[in-house]
């Protein structure tokens, strides 16, 4: 009989035998912007646990200029921007991914059972998903905060909230076209177990999207967090926070830009971590869908 | 009138991967050109080539295209546009996409001329009368989006020869168009040429369309023609092993043919390597075919035609071999209840009834054809069975069992017992699931088989589908379309069916791969599986189908024994689709 073989890989186009998502990691934009979130997280990290100076102590005249070993200078109390910048991110840091990685999970848990079920199912959670996005998100994480008062736990959650709605409506119309799909009908007909459907065969044909929404999302957990602190909702002084740090020291903008362009600097290049793997994802998606 | 030579025409990519590979070939004044060629063999390559274009990634890389003094190829950017559609002209595919649905007839077909209003205004009346259309005001006024799939195919043809072109490139334009407008099509293309003496280029998978429509035929096979030669004798009596193989595959509408596949798969496109293109899947394969790269060269029997191979004069030039497959017997006596019992079925979507009171039975280890063009119902038909649409009337009974119209509500077994495979390979399997995970599904959720276990069980089923063993680590995406349909049906046949529900199942593979596939039913047939095969191709309904059933608009118009039905037609209807059905020609005995 004839037994079909399969195609030996030829010597130039080398065996690439890796699973169909991870082909992301190859595009150049999102290598840099995972690069540079990690550099972040690293300085956070490391200002955590050590810093030149105490980043609360005065130990200069209000915004001195840099020089005298204070690299970046001194703040509106004489404290000195390396430590507080060094010190200040851990906040951030943390929060941001978290509120992030909590409003996919979250999001895409909404999409793709919004999507399967269809019917009432879809309409009741997108109604939901609706109301949620008619609210400006930093105005209801303001409301909360406002009243229940600043504790990190809430406004991660309030920012993930805010986020989720953005990310289910996406994931759910990434989902729709699956949810027809050959494979995933014949599972359903023949009455595979729906949590097998939804977690082995819809989700991992999601990763694509997922990943230009993780950057997305990112970016815009950082900016909210940062403005929240601006305004004083977050981290309290003495603490150090970028957002804070940002209000704390505008007045001295002339006088000793640092101050306020060194925490600037960083949510910036934070943020554009997040937006290369949005758009490097968003590319990678792009030609491999026209390849299909 | 000039005709058209080509002159060892080339496309790479940026590699060196050639994807034509120095192909020479001349069409005369008035003459038809077929160039035959599966997927992948590079035909549409160089039918785009031919008129100077290759895709964005590939280039033209050498030879020439001459039509009278010019060589298409060196002609300034300029002076090319203005050769395409004035001295050669392209038919696509699928004229939807090559024509704006927004814009008039007239306007389209004005585009292509120059000269004064009256004169471009006859010409299209000419042109369309030449093609079979209306030429008046009211139809000149409506915008593509409002014809047919045959009619647009017209306006296409019609927008190519209006500006009197010496060369007409035709790529696969009849495929998407049922038998009869595809019967209309090539006749008008045949007349067309011989009419205004132009020189035609067809290009298509479709052996027993290149046979009716072309004088002079080419076989194309890994970006190489393998073999030219007039029609007639190259179909009737191949010379190329190649071709030999190619149309042992083809099924015949009139005869139960046995089917041959091709064995291995293409080659990639990939920098020119020594030894015949064709070695690997050859069963006449020497060790000098390996070594040595043949030529296209004359026959010694026939200097007329030209054979790629290095053997073509020790291989004698036999009729193209036919087996005919047995005769299935099937035992209606002995099972008096039918594993598959329709009757009275009506089905539509919202508000518009697609199925009026169908009745179907399928008997044990019978293989009952649903056969109808498209639009028929019989796509829809099959899904009421298997559960995946929900029936409006009528009953459904498996094994004597009612089933219910959703298959969700159905028990367990019964939505094991019928399985169904889908028409496209590409969706049918998760592409994010290694085939072995894909085939393992079934097994793990209601066999609950432990790993070791459903590892050797996923092997057995791939060894039943004749896929290798270590196609259970890989990924859909890295297995031809015939591989994916064996690991489709190999998927169902996990599940232990009664009835295996196949939809078009071949009508998106390669005949050679189609072969296969067939033969491998007529295996699973021959082991007691019965089976409802849809489709819209009456020579795999012979090949493999014990009884037929014809459906038009939704009703069985027609139904029996596929002996009966394919050689005495009863209703009119089915006699008049069986007369359009193009086969390959046999040599007179």
């Amino acid at each position: 009989m004839t037994a079909l073989e399969l195609p030996v890989p030829a010597a130039a186009a080398a065996p690439r035998r890796r699973r169909p998502g991870l082909r992301m990691l190859r595009s150049g934009q999102v290598r840099w912007g995972i690069a540079l979130i990690v550099l972040m997280l690293a300085l956070a990290l490391i200002g955590r646990f050590t810093t030149p100076y105490d980043p609360t102590r005065t130990i200069a005249a209000p915004f001195a200029r840099p020089g005298d070993g204070l690299l970046l200078g001194a703040d509106y109390l004489g404290r000195d921007v390396l430590s507080r910048v060094m010190a200040g991110g851990i906040n951030l840091a943390w929060m941001a991914p978290s509120a992030a990685i909590a409003s996919l999970v979250l999001g895409a848990a909404v999409g793709i059972v919004s999507a399967y079920f269809g019917g009432a199912t879809d309409a009741v959670l997108m109604r939901l998903m609706d109301v949620l996005l008619a609210f400006p998100a930093l105005l209801f994480t303001l409301l909360f905060v406002s009243v229940i008062g600043p504790s990190p736990w809430l406004l991660v959650t309030l920012v993930t909230i805010g986020l989720m709605p953005g990310v289910a409506r996406v994931i759910r119309g990434a989902a729709l076209p699956l949810v027809q799909r050959e494979f995933v009908r014949w599972s359903r007909a023949v009455g595979v177990p729906t949590g097998y459907i939804l977690t082995r065969e819809i989700l991992p044909n999601l990763v694509s999207p997922l990943m230009v929404e993780f950057g997305m999302r990112l970016m815009w957990s950082v900016g909210t967090l940062a403005s929240i602190s601006f305004i004083g909702y977050g981290i309290q002084p003495p603490e150090s926070d970028w957002g804070l740090m940002v209000s704390e020291n505008r007045n001295g903008l002339a006088a000793q830009p640092w101050a306020v362009v060194a925490p600037v600097i960083c949510i910036v290049l934070f943020t554009i971590g997040g937006n290369l793997i949005a758009e490097g994802a968003a590319r990678v998606v792009a030609r491999t869908e026209g390849v299909k | 009138m000039a005709g058209i030579q080509v002159q060892d025409l080339r496309v790479t990519l940026a590699d060196g991967s050639r994807l034509v590979d120095d192909v020479s070939l001349s069409v005369e004044p008035g003459r038809v050109l077929g160039v035959v060629g599966e997927s992948g063999s590079g035909k549409s390559t160089l039918s785009l080539a031919l008129l100077g274009y290759a895709r964005p990634g590939a280039a033209i890389t050498g030879g020439s295209v001459r039509i009278g003094d010019d060589d298409i190829l060196s002609l300034p950017p300029r002076a090319l546009r203005q050769a395409r559609g004035s001295r050669i002209a392209y038919v696509p595919q699928d004229p939807a996409m090559a024509l704006n649905p927004v814009l008039s007839i007239r306007t389209q077909l004005e585009e292509m001329l120059t000269g004064g209003k009256q004169a471009r205004r006859d010409r299209i009346r000419e042109v369309l009368a030449a093609v079979d259309l209306p030429g008046d005001d009211a139809f000149l006024a409506r915008s593509a989006g409002h014809l047919s799939g045959g009619q647009k195919q017209r306006v296409g043809i019609a927008m190519a020869i209006v500006a009197r072109p010496d060369v007409l490139v035709l790529d696969e334009p009849t495929t998407g168009l049922d038998v009869t407008t595809q019967a209309k099509v090539l006749e008008l293309v045949a007349q067309l040429c011989r009419a205004d003496q132009m020189a035609a280029i067809y290009i298509s998978h479709d052996v027993a369309v290149i046979a009716d429509v072309a004088d002079d035929v080419a076989v194309m096979y890994a970006g190489q023609l393998v073999e030219t030669g007039a029609a007639g004798p190259t179909v009737t009596d191949p010379a190329h092993p190649y071709t030999r193989a190619l149309l042992a595959s083809v099924p015949d509408s009139r005869v139960r043919l046995q089917l041959q596949a091709i064995p291995g798969r293409a080659p990639q496109p990939a920098p020119p390597w020594d030894g015949c293109r064709f070695a690997d899947r050859c069963a006449l394969a020497t060790d000098s075919c390996r070594r040595a790269t043949p030529a296209l060269t004359a026959l010694a029997a026939d200097p007329a035609r030209q054979v790629r191979c290095v053997r073509r004069d020790e291989l004698d030039v036999v009729p193209r071999a036919r087996v005919i497959a047995p005769e299935h017997p099937i035992d209606e006596a002995a099972a008096s209840i039918p594993v598959l019992d329709v009757s009275a079925l009506t089905a539509g979507y919202g508000g518009r009834q697609v199925l009026f009171d169908v009745d179907v039975r399928v008997h044990a280890g019978e293989c009952v054809a649903i056969v109808g063009e498209s639009g028929s119902g019989k796509s829809t038909l099959s899904q009421c069975v298997a559960g995946l649409q929900e029936r409006t009337g009528g009953s459904v009974r498996l094994d004597g069992e009612e089933l219910a119209p959703a298959a969700q509500r159905r028990p367990r077994a019964a939505r094991h017992g019928v399985q169904y495979v889908f028409q496209n390979p590409y969706a049918s399997l998760n592409p994010r699931a290694t085939v072995g995970e894909g085939i393992g599904v079934p097994l793990r959720s209601f066999a609950h088989l432990g790993g070791k276990v459903r590892r050797k069980r996923v092997i057995e089923l791939l060894d039943r589908v004749e896929l290798p063993a270590q196609a259970a680590e890989r990924y859909p995406s890295e297995l031809s379309g015939g591989q994916r349909q064996r690991a489709a049906i190999a998927r169902a046949l996990a599940c232990d069916p009664r009835l295996l529900i196949c939809d078009e199942v071949t009508s998106a593979l390669d005949v050679s791969v189609q072969a296969a596939v067939v033969e491998l039913l007529r295996g699973l047939l021959d082991d007691g599986l019965s089976m409802l095969f849809v489709t819209h191709n009456f020579a795999v309904v012979r090949s493999l189908a014990d009884t037929v059933a014809v459906l038009n608009r939704g009703e069985v118009v027609e139904h029996g024994s596929v002996r009966r039905v394919l050689d005495a037609p009863a209703h009119e209807y089915t006699e008049r689709l069986l007369a359009d059905v193009l086969d390959v020609p046999v040599a007179a005995a």
